[in-house]
Formats: C-alpha cells, structure tokens, sequence
C-alpha cells in the first residue's frame, strides 16, 4: 500500500506533511519543538498562502508550558465531566503515543462518546486536563479552535453537510479555517478522494452517496485539516453491515500509515486487529487497559469478562 | 397432460371446495383472483374521473348560486354600478389629474416600490435580530433583551397603529432629518418594523431546525463560530424557512396598502380612495383589489411550487 496518513498524492508539501505525520525524529528526542514543529510542517501549504492563521496556531499552542514526554501525542489526565446529576466520566487517565492507535470499547452510555468530544474541546470538562502534545488544551489561555483544527473527528452519523458537493464538503474547512487556496484544497481533496476510491463523487451531494461512502468522505474531510490525532466515534454503527468493511479498510490504511487515533468501537474483531491498545470503559473510568490480545482474550476485571461476554453472545465477535 | 383429469389430484379440490373450507376459499377468490385485475383497476379510475367531475360539477353549482344570489339581491344594481361599473373602473385606472383624481395602475407601481424596498431591509433586519437572539455570548445579553422586547411589541401591535404612529408621530417631533421625511420613507419604516418582527422568528425557526450534529462537525473542523453559522447554518436553514418567509412577503405586497391612512402617498388604495371621494364610485377600490391579486397570486402558486418541491426532495432523502 501506499503511505497513507497525511502523505498525499498532492505534490508539493507532502514530504513535509508525512514527515510530521510519521513524527519525525526530532520531534521525539527535542520534545520542546515537537509540538509547533509539527504543526509547522502540517501547515506548510497554508503558511504560504495565509501565513497569519497557521502560523498563529502553531504558535498559540507553542506559547504554553512544559515539554511533552517523548512521543506523546495525548494525554487525559484525571477528566471529569457531568450533566447535570448525570457524572459521566468520573476521572479517566488515559496516554496516547503517537502513531498509537487505541480503541475505546464500553457499553453503551458508558461515556466513550462524551470523552472523544471532550479531547475535542466540544464539551467542556469540569475536572483533569487534556494535554495535546504537551500543550495543555484545556486551559482557559487556549483558543479551542485553533486546537480542534489540528484533531479530527469523525461522527457516527457521518454529519456531511447535505447542502454542500462532496468536494465542498472537504475543502470548506482547509478554505475557511486555514486559509489555503481554493485550488490548492481541491487539489488535496481530489488526491484524497482517488485515493479512497471516490473521485467519481466529488460533484455529488452527500444524500446521493451509500453509508459506507459518506462515512468514508467524513473521514476524508477529517484528514483534510491534516490532522495530529484523529478521534473516530463508533463510525461504522449506523452503517449496514455489508458497508463496515470499507469504512475499517479506511481505518486500516490510516494505521498502516502511522496516524495516531483513539476509536471509540463496537467491532470487537477489528479492535484485535488493528488496536496498539484496547480501553474498556465503564461508568465513566476505565476499568482495563493494554494490548488487545490481554483485554479481549484474558481479561483480568470481572467487569471486562462481563461485557465481553454480552457482546460475544450478542455475536459482535 | 389432457390425462389428468381421471386421476386423483384432480377431484379432492372440488371436494374441498364444496365441503371443507368454504369461506376461506371464498376469501381466497375476492382476494387473489379479482383483486387486482385491470377490470378492477378500470373500475377504480372510472369512479376516480366520477368524483372528479362531481367535484367540478358541485363546485360550479355552488359558484353559480353566488353569483346567481348577487344579481337577484334587491342591490344588486346598485352594487354593480357603485363597485363594478366598468367606465368607472377604467377611468379610476388611468386617472385623469384633471379631474382631481389619480392613476390606481401608477399607484401600485408606488406599492411596488415599497414592498421591494421593505423587504430588501428586512431580510437584513430580520436577520440581524434572529442571530442576536440566536447569540449566547453574554457580552450582548443587552441587545438579546431589546431584539426579545422589539419582536413582543411590533408581533403584538396592529400594523395599522405602527404606521399611524409612524407617519404621524415622527413628523410631530419637529427632530432633525427623522421628522422630515417623506410619507412613503415612514410607511415603508413601518413596514420593516413590523414585518421584520414577524421574519425574524421564521429566521429563528429555520436556525433551530439545523441538526446541533452539524453544529458540532462543523466546530470540530476548526471553523470558527462566525464561518459555521455562513457557511453550515444558514445555508441550510435559509432553504426551510423560503416558504413561510414567501408566505409573509405575500402579506407585505397587500399590506403596503395600509399606508394610504397616511394620505401624502399616493399608492394603489390611496388613488381608489380618491377616486371614490371624487366620483362618489367605488370601482376603484375593485380596481386595486383585481390588482393586488394579481401580483400576490403569481408568488402564491410560487410558494405552493416550492413547498411541494422541498417535500418531494425531503421524501427522497428520507428513503
Ligand atoms: N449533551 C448531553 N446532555 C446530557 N446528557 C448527555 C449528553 N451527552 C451524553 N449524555 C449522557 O452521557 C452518558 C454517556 O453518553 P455517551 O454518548 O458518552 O455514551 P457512549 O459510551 O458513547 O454510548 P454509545 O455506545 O451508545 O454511543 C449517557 O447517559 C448520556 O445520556
Ligand atoms: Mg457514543
């Protein structure tokens, strides 16, 4: 396969990007640049074009504290969130490396959902911290929207926007949120789409796609900010099943290609294949963590054996 | 093939028929055989085109019964000669400043100016107090509360008493620039007042009805709030609430009409109104009328057009 990650088939700046995407060395062994220096990278092409936004981002999330510890792309640190009466994460920890690819599983309401839109500043959280390259996200300093366009997010509902063409739908954000050249994102995109086997649709609107290939231009949108982490919320759940398998294909390939996710899922045998870790959440904390072959096959907590076991009679297994 | 007949299989079903299960092998046969025969369908479209021409046929009666009822009505002359006298009509059309009056077919051109004019400024103003009421940010909490205060008062007050208020009460100020304006800027003034209380909760209706999902994928992709609400929300809200914005825009287009109380502008209603004071005939007012129904209807069926083609393609989306 090809390198896939941020390494688009686009021309110019794409050694930059699969550098930054590959996190390249310095960015492990000089963590204190790791942060701005990737995002630097990632935004090549804009910083030409609208040097004022890219640049600010990166330096925005570089104005804060301490160094990273090597390789981390995401750290969670004691985060509580609650509506109302309802705690729905009740302090969770949890690190994710780059390149790493982690799997959140839990039944549902166990509060996955709730703790991807937090890292993704969409909910704000009453406790703990998010620390994103060494940056702490959750600080009032911060401006969120700078941060959420250096993190993708992909939904269960795939949410395209159903009054744009696929293309659009793409290149809005890369337009809008980073200043690029109209030509240059649809140059992107049209890479991308190529890539993912959907060319042909890029003069669509969204409602004339399947499931399968809506969710796959979710995605693509995502990648298209370039993205550090992408954070994918269970996004083959409301697909028919004859369509999961090209969305995971997707997923797969952003692996192979080095993308650090966290996947909230309920597909037990794509977690075992393609999780570095697998994280099982219930009532808002974590209950059991570590590779997929201990979670899944010899959980330790009683808990763990209790959900698998629904599931596995359930036959999601 | 042909000797079948003597063997087994081909007497039990008659027994059965005739003994066993008489009912359900009638069910069976109302069902399964006539059912869905063309005969039957013919039938259908048969009585279809019947109701059809009874409709028509009911409806004409009862038209013709109206009309009928207005010629025999002891008035009926009278009335014909006061609203419909055909002479009357066309003068009151044409106008003839001679004789003291003016042109009904210039003065909706008047009318047409200020439902063209009101509402260019109030979609915008309409707009404006949608998105501050939409806002959450507290910095404006100030303005929320006026833009809530000024839809309550211009929803609750008649048009009539806005435009009298207008019309009469900022001259009266004897301020500058505000109080020396021409009728038509207050009517049209008024108009926006009023009409933008109304479209800016249609505005606000179509906000509500994006999905919060698009809201949020629109935020996760970095857009700032501004950009999302141009480019993600209202768009798509803009696309529900064009019926029911057309619908009170038809309302306007008549509503212009009002301002004649205010006497210095000379639209439609105000030259028939002349006219009648003039020629003691009413036939201008009929004039204005047939007039304003024939620009409110063309954007009726408009409206109807596009409600039926939001449905069509909202079924599609569905499936
Ligand atoms: N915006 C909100 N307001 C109030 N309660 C909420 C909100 N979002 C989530 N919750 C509550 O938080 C709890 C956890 O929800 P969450 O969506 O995070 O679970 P989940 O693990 O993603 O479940 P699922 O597998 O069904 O997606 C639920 O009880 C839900 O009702
Ligand atoms: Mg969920």
């Amino acid at each position: 396969m090809i390198r896939p990650a941020a390494g688009t088939a686009a021309a110019r700046p794409a050694a930059a990007r699969t550098a930054a995407a590959a996190g390249t060395s310095q960015a492990e062994t000089a963590p204190g640049s790791a942060g701005s220096g990737a995002a630097a990278a990632a935004g090549t092409s804009q910083a030409e074009t609208a040097p004022g936004s890219a640049g600010s981002g990166a330096a925005a999330a570089g104005t804060s504290q301490a160094a990273p510890a090597a390789g981390t792309a995401l750290r969670i640190e004691g985060v509580r969130k609650a509506f109302g009466a309802n705690c729905v994460l009740k302090g969770v920890d949890l690190a994710v490396d780059t390149h790493q690819v982690i799997c959140l599983i839990g039944a549902s309401g166990s509060g996955k959902s709730t703790l991807l839109r937090c890292v993704d500043l969409l909910e704000a959280i009453d406790a703990g911290r998010v620390v994103f390259f060494g940056h702490d996200v959750t600080s009032p300093a911060v401006d969120e929207i700078l941060v959420r366009r250096q993190m993708g997010m992909v939904f269960q509902s795939f949410n395209l926007f159903p009054h744009l063409r696929v293309l659009r739908n793409i290149t809005l954000a890369p337009v809008k949120a980073l200043g690029m050249t109209a030509a240059d994102a649809e140059g992107e995109a049209m890479a991308l789409l190529a890539r993912f086997g959907l060319a042909d649709k890029a003069r669509d609107y969204p409602d004339r796609l399947s499931g399968g290939q809506q969710q796959r231009v979710a995605i693509i949108r995502a990648l298209a900010m370039h993205p550090k982490l992408m954070l994918l919320d269970e996004v083959t759940s409301a697909l028919d099943p004859e369509l999961v398998g090209e969305v995971l294909d997707v997923i797969r390939e952003l692996a192979a290609g080095g993308m650090t996710m966290l996947i909230a899922t309920h597909e037990m045998g794509f977690a075992r294949e393609t999780a570095t870790r697998v994280v099982f959440l219930e009532d808002g904390v974590i209950v059991e963590e570590g590779p997929p072959s201990q979670v899944l096959d010899a959980p330790q907590d009683e808990r763990t054996r209790r959900f698998l076991g629904r599931v596995l009679s359930a036959g999601r297994m | 093939m042909t000797g079948t007949p003597p063997l087994g299989p081909g007497d039990p079903p008659v027994a059965d028929g005739g003994v066993g299960l008489p009912e359900v092998g009638g069910a069976v046969d109302e069902l399964g055989a006539g059912a869905f025969s063309r005969s039957r369908r013919g039938r259908l479209l048969r009585s279809q085109r019947g109701a059809v021409v009874t409709s028509t046929a009911s409806t004409l009666v009862v038209l013709g019964a109206i009309v009928v009822a207005f010629l025999l009505a002891p008035g009926s002359r009278a009335v014909r000669a006061t609203y419909f006298n055909a002479h009357d009509m066309w003068r009151a059309f044409i106008g003839d400043p001679h004789e003291g009056f003016y042109s009904v077919g210039r003065g909706l051109v008047v009318n047409i100016e200020m439902f063209t004019i009101g509402e260019v400024l109030i979609l915008v103003l309409a707009l404006l107090v949608a998105l501050v009421r939409q806002s959450k940010s507290p910095v404006l909490f100030p303005l929320r509360m006026i833009a809530v205060a000024y839809v309550d008062f211009f929803r609750g007050v008649p048009l009539i008493l806005v435009i009298l208020a207008i019309g009469f009460g900022l001259p009266a100020l004897y301020l500058p620039v505000v109080s020396s304006q021409s009728a038509f800027v207050y009517g049209v003034l008024a108009l926006v007042l009023a009409y933008s209380a109304y479209v800016s909760e249609v505005y606000r209706a179509g906000l509500n009805s994006v999905p919060l999902s698009q809201i949020a994928s629109a935020r996760s992709l970095g857009l700032r709030p501004r950009t999302a609400m141009r480019h993600v929300v209202l768009p798509q809200a803009v696309r529900t609430i064009i019926p029911p914005l057309l619908n009170d825009f038809i309302s306007l287009q008549k509503d212009t009409a009002l301002v004649a109380v205010l006497g210095a502008v000379i639209e439609a209603n105000r030259a028939a109104e002349i006219y009648s004071s003039t020629v003691f005939n009413y036939s201008g007012y009929t004039v204005a009328a047939l007039l304003f129904l024939l620009l409110t209807i063309p954007l009726a069926r408009f409206t109807d057009h596009l409600i039926a083609r939001d449905r069509t393609r909202r079924l599609a989306g569905a499936t």
